[in-house]
């Protein structure tokens, strides 16, 4: 008897009995439905028309439209429906789609070049926050470097800094360099903040490479840079790649300095999506439609990063 | 492998090597010293120019009287009186207040929903690793774009939020806005971060609570001790220096919001939700009071430094672990 119960008992917390089990599970499902809904209805709005995605009450059944991204991409303008008629019929399926509300496309709409930009200020950041990042790490994991604590807490504290008060004296700083909107200003800003992010993570990743390994290369007479590029380096690979994933993520999600900073040729996608505006106010299905192409990419980055999230989120402060 | 500790070979990584093998490296390459700063000084010197230097001018500034809407006029220096104009002033005060108490607030529920999934997910029920990256979503996203979106699902009427709300209560959906009105804003701000921002706090007590070996419930067992028991004496204390970590992290990062809160309210209705970020950025980037705010961006660095400074502290005790 008294066997029994002590088995059963010892299920509590290293093994879960069964039934909390189940109830575990049926607690954090319905935690993660709830959570997940919001995402679900913006993906959703994006397939709603125009009077769907205002309707009252909500409208959880409707019939899709591919109109929000149409509208997302291009500039329409209203026409009567005496010149549309009197037009040759529609070439292609979005032109008729916006005929359909006596629309006519009149040009691409300015999502491309944000989009673009968005790829260009987050890979160019990235690339150099990781490069620059990289030889620091490496440095503070395999020399000595007098006060490297210091210098350590130092780069560490840039980061802590509100991203509105940096902003002030780099517009001042931007307007004499004449960086003000301009990408290359938005990538040397990302690249400052993301190098923090990419010292502190990557000398945690080469920490962890036995230095023996380079050692035996030093002996067989590698010098120290070729020890790091054929030695080092590929066993930091993994490190590296979610280092550059983290950077990315930042830049790609980067809202404070974009908006302060940037107003036309590098303004990125986060300042730009709420401003997409149809005919009385913000157009919410072509809204939705640009906010569901800009997370996708993230959605997948965080299923790639999976092993190393907590890593990054902690600043390599805890590892598992 | 022995070959590495001959001693004619010192190969030992440092700068404090016998002379001799320093010099036989210089024929081999860049001796390690030289490698050490080439590496680091690109870093430093980025640094340098992109935050330490506009730092310097910021405070340099914070003893004027810019204003860039008049910038014509000559720099004029005030002394210390943007200091004691932003210490005196009540709204800023009021402010700090409106900040303070979004950032206890987020942060609690934050650790109450992210500890409370963090022990359910630790019981590793079928599909638990599925749903978990599910619930990590939200922190991954952008908090402009979640602040932008959200506007949308609390509309009163057209948004799904209140009408969910009174399919369980019966309240009618249009009575109430969740970011229109006054007793509802800040409550509404930290509803949506703490959407966010759960999870963070859940993955890294999950780390926690995975730290903690098993052959102490084991030997918790033997000694019979309450389920409870084990939950007070083991469970949570083990698990309270990765919880602090998250606290730290989060009180930091929410004490410096503005882009969710921006986009979801814009400090409104009144200035209800204005917090002391948004404050700073109408100061600077609406009123162009340049000197006023510089000396408001000095003092919020000042607070934010020094709760680096804990944290950094924080984060070494949970590394020695």
């Amino acid at each position: 008897m008294t066997a029994v119960l002590t088995k059963s008992s010892a299920h509590s917390i290293v093994e879960a009995s069964p039934r909390a089990k189940i109830v575990a599970g049926g607690l954090v499902i319905l935690y993660a439905v709830i959570t997940i809904l919001p995402l679900l209805w913006i993906v959703a709005t994006a397939f709603k028309s125009q009077s769907d995605a205002i309707a009252y009450p909500p409208k959880v059944i409707f019939e899709p439209t591919l109109e929000g991204y149409v509208n997302l991409f291009t500039v329409r303008t209203r026409q009567t429906p005496d010149f549309i008629a009197k037009l040759p019929p529609p070439e292609t399926w979005y032109d008729k789609l916006v005929r359909q509300r006596d629309m006519v496309i009149a040009g691409p709409s300015k999502v491309v070049p944000r989009f673009v930009n968005s790829l260009i200020i987050g890979f160019g950041s990235t690339f150099l926050a990781v490069f620059l990042g990289t030889l620091a790490a490496y440095a503070f994991s395999r020399f000595r470097i007098p006060l490297a604590d210091d210098l350590l807490f130092f780069i560490l504290s840039t980061r802590m800094m509100p991203p509105v008060a940096v902003a002030i004296p780099i517009y001042l700083m931007y307007r004499q360099l004449n960086l003000t909107d301009t990408r290359l200003g938005m990538i040397l800003l990302y690249t400052a903040v993301n190098v923090s992010l990419a010292v502190w993570l990557l000398k945690g990743f080469i920490d962890e490479i036995p230095r023996e390994y380079e050692e035996a290369a030093l002996v067989d007479g590698y010098t120290r840079l070729q020890a790091l590029r054929k030695v080092v380096l590929p066993q930091a690979v993994t490190g590296i790649a979610a280092t550059a994933i983290f950077c990315l993520i930042f830049s790609w999600n980067e809202y404070a300095f974009a908006v302060l900073l940037t107003s036309g040729e590098a303004q990125t996608m986060p300042p730009f999506i709420p401003f997409i505006i149809g005919e009385g106010g913000q157009d919410w299905p072509a809204v939705a439609a640009a906010t569901t192409l800009f997370v996708i990419p993230i959605v997948l980055f965080t299923v790639l990063l999976r092993k190393h999230l907590l890593r990054g989120i902690t600043f390599g402060a805890v590892r598992k | 492998m022995t070959t590495i500790l001959q001693p004619d070979d010192t190969m030992i990584p440092g700068v404090s090597e016998p002379a001799k093998s320093r010099a036989t490296r210089r024929v081999r390459g860049l001796s390690d010293r030289t490698i050490a700063w080439l590496f680091v000084a690109p870093t430093i010197a980025l640094l340098l120019a992109i935050n330490i230097f506009p730092l310097v001018w910021m405070i340099r500034l914070s003893f004027t009287s810019l204003n860039l809407s008049m910038s014509y006029l000559p720099l004029r220096f005030v002394g210390l009186d943007n200091f004691t104009d932003i210490l005196t002033d009540e709204d800023v005060w009021f402010r700090l207040q409106t900040t303070a108490q979004f950032v206890i607030w987020s942060v609690t529920l934050q650790v109450i929903i992210g500890f409370g999934l963090a022990l359910l997910i630790n019981r590793q029920f079928r599909g638990h690793s599925f749903w978990t990256r599910i619930i990590l979503l939200p922190m991954m996203l952008s908090p402009a774009v979640v602040g932008n979106f959200w506007t949308l699902l609390l509309q009163p009427q057209i948004g799904p939020f209140n009408y969910l709300i009174s399919l369980f209560t019966g309240v009618p959906p249009s009575s109430f806005s969740m970011t229109g009105q006054v007793s509802l804003a800040p409550w509404t701000i930290v509803l949506v971060d703490t959407w966010m921002w759960a999870p963070y706090v859940m993955l890294i007590c999950l780390a926690g609570l995975r730290s903690i070996p098993d052959y102490i419930y084991e030997a918790a067992e033997v000694d019979r001790a309450s389920a409870w028991r084990q939950f007070w004496s083991i469970t949570l204390p083990m698990t309270v220096p990765f919880l602090m970590l998250a606290v730290l992290f989060r009180a930091i990062e929410n004490f410096k919001m503005f882009d969710m809160v921006n986009l979801l309210t814009s400090g409104g209705p009144g200035s209800t939700t204005e917090l002391v970020s948004i404050t700073l950025k109408r100061a600077a980037f609406e009123k162009w009071r340049t000197g006023y705010s510089s000396a408001l961006a000095i003092i919020l660095f000042v607070t934010v430094f020094g709760a680096a400074n804990i944290y950094v502290k924080a984060l070494n005790k949970v590394k020695q672990r």
